[in-house]
């Protein structure tokens, strides 16, 4: 595609209400995690023993929790963890996928036979599980978790790659760089990659959000980023334990968990949308 | 023409195994997509090469250029022989002799610009040193093949069949090859259009020497552009000799229906004329048929057609060739 139509597409993209309200969102939460010094009313992690479990007010806008630390700060410092984590094990896992990916679709043969065997092996399993397993005999943190989500998810790339790559493989401007003496790396890289990203930045966008799921999921049952450092996740399985009494305490990360899997469910379905001229009016 | 031949191909062929099932897959058959075939380009010329589609001609050139292994048989370019010659080594000589594709609109990367399209040959080779000799080279070769340098920087879906065409023979001229393949290079395009291209390749083998190996079916087209031209039929090659001796004198009884096939721009000339029609399917690649393949469809086929695979043999001094029993 050209310059002229990826210009169109981002006019496209403009145009296309829902994938725009993704778009809002995602500049809101990705706002609040870099400015977050500026905007926290507390410092996340000060305890204020006088004033644990409070419901909210003027002082404490979303109250406090059961150390007396503010929630709204905690939220607001969360973010920055969560996103970094979904967005960094995106990146990893994006990367890790599409290399393997195009060198199966494209090479194909043994190479093919050995990456697709290790991506099924991966994708047979149930994910929940292993990442528990991973994180159990890694032990829990940030980078940890980063590595394990990557470890997992990148097989969904290179299946998806590889197919794209087959497909583009078999059309002449292929075969004319090949005729031309092209090595496989400049035919992967130059050639094929270009014209297949769309289908890759939908995915990595819808991938952002569930391992946004992942992080929070893992938190939630203990074996995430350890506290006290504020991650969504963590605010929620605190939080879920004082239901009855502060119900703001868990409602509030997970709302936002919800939020920020939203914003990039709408974003990648607006991507696919512009992308395929079926769909688009 | 007595020098050495640029291009030599003897008896090359191209089998494709041909397996059905999915969990044990098991070898039903050989599909002979070019099957046995001799010839020679000699420097400076053209030899045409037409048949009907599935006959194996798209084939035949990928198989001349190596961009598939062959089955059988050998290539020598210059004397030299690049049936099973090594990959790298194929890929230095892949500056010499080059080819233009059917799809003017497929053949064209859709996400580089023109500049990148005609240069990236250069690159790949390392032919151009620095910027400006790089820049200088893609205009060049862009005034060549008659587009405006000043279209470099842009995309390929902003040009025309026959402009594109253009730009696919201003990549492949990019290397200063001797040989070019051109591939059915204008049976994409509109008719006007083709003419242009046609004599762009015309003019551009007059002035760089080139050699073209010129696949088509539209007899019109080989005609015009020919020195020698070679039917095939069925992965084979049926006949071969200079333009005028085989459209004026054509021997095989399929050389002869195809070219009773082209209409005359007369009516009543095209109304008295005898056409003789061939009957029946072109047999599958597979099942091909024993003796001369052309026997089910011939109408002068006798017993010896039927059991005895007919080679090329010579029927005049002048290297008129043909395939049959009968001539």
């Amino acid at each position: 595609m050209t310059k002229t139509r990826d210009f169109t597409i981002v006019r496209a993209l403009a145009g296309h209400k829902i994938a725009m309200a993704g778009l809002i969102i995602l500049v809101g939460l990705v706002g609040i995690s870099v400015f977050a010094p500026w905007i926290a009313p507390h410092d996340p992690n000060e305890q204020d023993l006088y004033r644990v479990l409070e419901g909210p007010s003027r002082l404490h806008l979303l109250g406090t929790d059961d150390v007396g630390r503010d929630l709204l700060s905690r939220v607001i410092y969360g973010s920055r963890v969560t996103l970094v984590i979904g967005g960094v094990s995106t990146l990893f896992a994006g990367i890790i996928g599409v290399l393997l990916g195009l060198v199966a679709g494209y090479k194909g043969g043994f190479a093919d036979m050995v990456i697709m065997r290790i991506t099924d092996t991966f994708m047979s399993m149930p994910l929940l599980v292993l990442v528990l397993v991973m994180i159990a005999t890694l032990g829990p943190g940030i980078k940890n978790l980063i590595i394990v989500i990557t470890v997992l998810t990148w097989p969904a790339y290179a299946r998806i790659v590889r197919g794209e790559a087959m497909r583009v493989s078999k059309l002449p401007y292929i075969e004319a760089a090949q005729a031309l003496g092209a090595s496989g790396l400049r035919i992967m890289f130059r050639h094929i990659l270009p014209n297949i990203m769309a289908p890759i930045i939908v995915t990595a966008s819808i991938s952002v959000g569930i391992n946004i799921m992942m992080e929070s999921t893992v938190s939630f049952l203990g074996l995430g980023v350890q506290p006290p450092t504020p991650t969504w996740g963590n605010e929620l399985k605190i939080g879920y334990a004082y239901l009855e009494v502060v119900p703001l305490f868990s409602i509030a990360p997970g709302l936002m968990i919800t939020l920020a899997v939203l914003a990039f469910n709408l974003i990648g379905d607006g991507i696919r949308d512009v992308f395929d001229p079926r769909l688009r009016e | 023409m007595n020098k050495e031949p640029l291009i030599e191909v003897h008896h090359l062929s191209k089998h494709f195994p041909v397996f059905r099932g999915m969990v044990f897959k098991r070898k039903i058959g050989v599909l002979k997509a070019v099957d046995d075939i001799s010839f020679q380009i000699f420097p400076g010329e053209t030899l045409g090469l037409v048949g009907e589609s599935g006959c194996g001609k798209t084939t035949a050139c990928r198989v001349v250029l190596q961009l598939e292994p062959s089955t059988a048989g050998e290539v020598r370019f210059q004397g030299e022989t690049i049936t099973q010659m090594a990959k790298q080594e194929l890929r230095r000589l892949r500056k010499r002799m080059q080819i233009i594709f059917q799809d003017p609109f497929g053949s064209l990367n859709p996400r580089m610009r023109v500049r990148d399209i005609v240069g990236e040959p250069l690159s790949i080779h390392g032919l151009a040193r620095g910027k400006s000799e790089y820049a200088d080279r893609v205009s060049g070769i862009l005034e060549l093949v008659g587009l405006n340098p000043s279209m470099a920087d842009r995309y390929p879906h902003e040009f025309s069949g026959g402009q594109r065409q253009r730009i696919g023979i201003a990549r492949a001229l990019v290397l200063n090859p001797d040989f070019l393949v051109c591939d059915e290079p204008v049976s994409a395009l509109d008719v006007s259009i083709q003419a242009q291209i046609i004599n762009l390749l015309a003019e551009l083998q007059e002035r760089l020497g080139l050699t073209y190996l010129f696949v088509a079916h539209d007899l019109a087209v080989v005609r015009h552009i020919s020195h020698r031209v070679a039917v095939m039929y069925l992965g084979e090659i049926v006949e071969i000799a200079d333009r005028d001796e085989l459209y004026l004198r054509p021997q095989h009884p399929y050389t002869k229906a195809l070219l009773s096939a082209v209409p005359i721009p007369d009516p009543l000339i095209e109304q008295k004329r005898k056409h003789c029609i061939i009957s029946g399917e072109v047999p599958s690649l597979m099942e091909t048929p024993k003796g001369c393949k052309f026997h089910p469809r011939c109408p002068i086929a006798e017993e010896v057609c039927r059991n005895l695979r007919p080679t090329l043999k010579e029927i005049n001094g002048n290297g008129h060739r043909v395939a049959c029993h009968l001539v």
